[in-house]
């Protein structure tokens, strides 16, 4: 860790997810290992061979002011919930604009506005699009309204890269502070990609679960009978400000954004690389980037989705990198996978794990697959160490893309 | 069938707080959209694009930048 370079400490986190409407809700239910799944009551599910999903528990719109709902995207409406409870959970922080960033991303945008809007042009013409609908369908979209809605000057940026993108942001405003850029970042991923399109085509991808008679039991991270992810919807955001900053003002500080590592496979756009080369490089140098050893790595936020390919190689690649030793999980038991949301709310969940010092368990884990050494928490949740300790929450991408970051309590 | 100018302009004040939270009783003929009830041009869009779906008309891109005021847009359904 370089010693002249401001380190980043996280001073608020929001999250509105299929768990709960904020963070203490979600929280709660991911220690009662509650699911978020449900099955969808739409009248398209006929045409789709997955018929669940883990729906936000908490309409967006129904929170939000009418005439500002009808302006936004859905997941921009579920990042703008969530990063306003992260700012008031920071204490509404007094920074110049100018000194103040966001960046917060999404997997495929606005795509349920293109749909929508692609039908009213088809049926209704050109002039009954609403003049809102490119700022809806744009992926920036999230990250801009809540840029405007805070006032931020220093950047405000759209991280893209699939599944890792929420994961990818936070690096990203991690980065800001370091170099200078900016004081506070508000960072992180959303996601609400339920539409009968989408899950038709990661349907046709082969990537999702079809357990239509056990939708609770369908997200099942390293049990011999997963058979895909399964879809969520929500936001989970941070709020990062360099250590200084947040000290000056008296700020409580929740962990500290350590460390940070990227890379791609290179291998092949949808499939894991068998050996875990690429995932096991994002993870030694998010170690090497926040200065601290495996040993002092006690949890990992495991990307853990529950496909058959991608949930054993990950966990290899975490004994070949940091060890055997760390307490993982996969909330994506419980949430579902929010795609460009995941890195988000996981953030959220790995900082509250240092900080209540407790692991929430993985569910329908019944009989983990072959080849797996490390810890994996399940059955009950576990408690964490006293003392200076280090978690880690993994975020990969259809694209090959790998993010680690590194949160530690000191 | 005619529409009454008061129906109309229950309307629109019903159309103008769909889109912009503004209480529709402050929708009364004098107000000037941009001065008074500080709506800015891509929800006076939407508001036309409302108003003629509520009430049959069309409001061309060229006539709507000439509806300033509540009243000039129940003259222009009126008419």
């Amino acid at each position: 860790m370089s010693a002249n370079r401001a380190r980043v400490v996280v001073t608020g986190y929001g999250a509105t997810t299929p768990l709960g409407g904020d963070v203490t809700s979600t929280w709660s239910a991911l220690l009662a290992g509650q699911s978020g799944v449900r099955p969808l009551t739409e009248d398209w599910v006929d045409s789709v061979p997955v018929k669940f999903a883990g729906v936000a528990a908490v309409d967006p719109s129904e929170v939000l002011p009418r005439p500002e709902a009808r302006r936004l995207d859905r997941s921009e409406q579920l990042a703008l919930v969530a990063a306003r409870e992260a700012w008031q959970h920071a204490g509404a922080p007094q920074v110049a604009s100018e000194r103040l960033g966001v960046v917060v991303s999404s997997g495929i945008g606005g795509i349920t506005t293109t749909l929508s809007a692609y039908d009213t042009f088809k049926e209704k013409g050109w002039s009954r699009l609403s003049p809102f609908t490119v700022p809806m369908l744009m992926p920036n979209g999230p990250a801009a309204w809540i840029g405007l809605d805070l006032g931020a000057m220093a950047g405000v940026h759209a991280t893209v890269s699939a599944c890792a993108s929420g994961a990818e942001a936070i690096g990203y405003a991690m980065d800001m502070i370091r170099s200078g850029r900016a004081d506070v970042v508000v960072a992180g991923g959303t996601e609400a990609a339920i539409h009968p399109l989408n899950i038709a085509a990661f349907a046709a991808a082969r990537a999702m679960s079809t357990r239509n008679d056990d939708p609770q039991g369908a997200s099942r991270p390293w049990d011999r009978d997963r058979d895909g992810f399964v879809l969520g919807e929500g936001a989970g955001i941070v709020v990062l400000e360099s250590e200084e900053h947040a000290r000056a003002r008296g700020a409580k500080i929740y962990a500290y954004a350590s460390g940070v590592g990227y890379s791609a496979d290179s291998h092949h756009i949808t499939q894991p690389e068998p050996e875990g080369r690429g995932i096991i490089m994002a993870m030694t140098q998010a170690l090497t980037d926040a200065g601290v050893t495996g040993q002092d790595i006690k949890h990992i936020n495991a990307h853990g989705t529950s496909t058959p390919a991608g949930d054993v190689i990950e966990v290899q690649s975490v004994a070949k990198a940091i060890g055997t030793h760390p307490l993982v999980t996969s909330t994506k038991s419980m949430t579902g996978h929010l795609l460009g949301g995941a890195g988000g709310i996981e953030s959220v969940f790995t900082i509250k794990a240092l900080e209540d010092r407790i692991v929430p368990a993985t569910i329908n884990l019944a009989n983990p697959d072959d080849g797996i050494e490390v810890d994996l928490v399940h059955g009950e949740s576990r408690k964490l160490p006293q003392g200076d300790i280090a978690a880690v929450n993994n975020s990969f991408g259809f694209g090959g893309h790998n993010v680690t970051v590194v949160f530690t309590t000191h | 069938m005619a529409v009454s100018e008061q129906e109309i302009l229950e309307g629109l004040g019903k159309i103008v707080n769909e889109i912009t939270g503004i209480p529709a009783t402050e929708v009364t003929p004098e107000k000037s959209f941009v001065d008074d009830l500080d709506i800015d041009s891509l929800s006076m869009v939407e508001i036309a694009v409302a108003a003629q779906d509520e009430f049959g008309v069309e409001i061309p891109d060229d006539q709507l930048k000439n509806l300033k005021t509540v009243k000039d847009v129940l003259n222009f359904i009126q008419a």
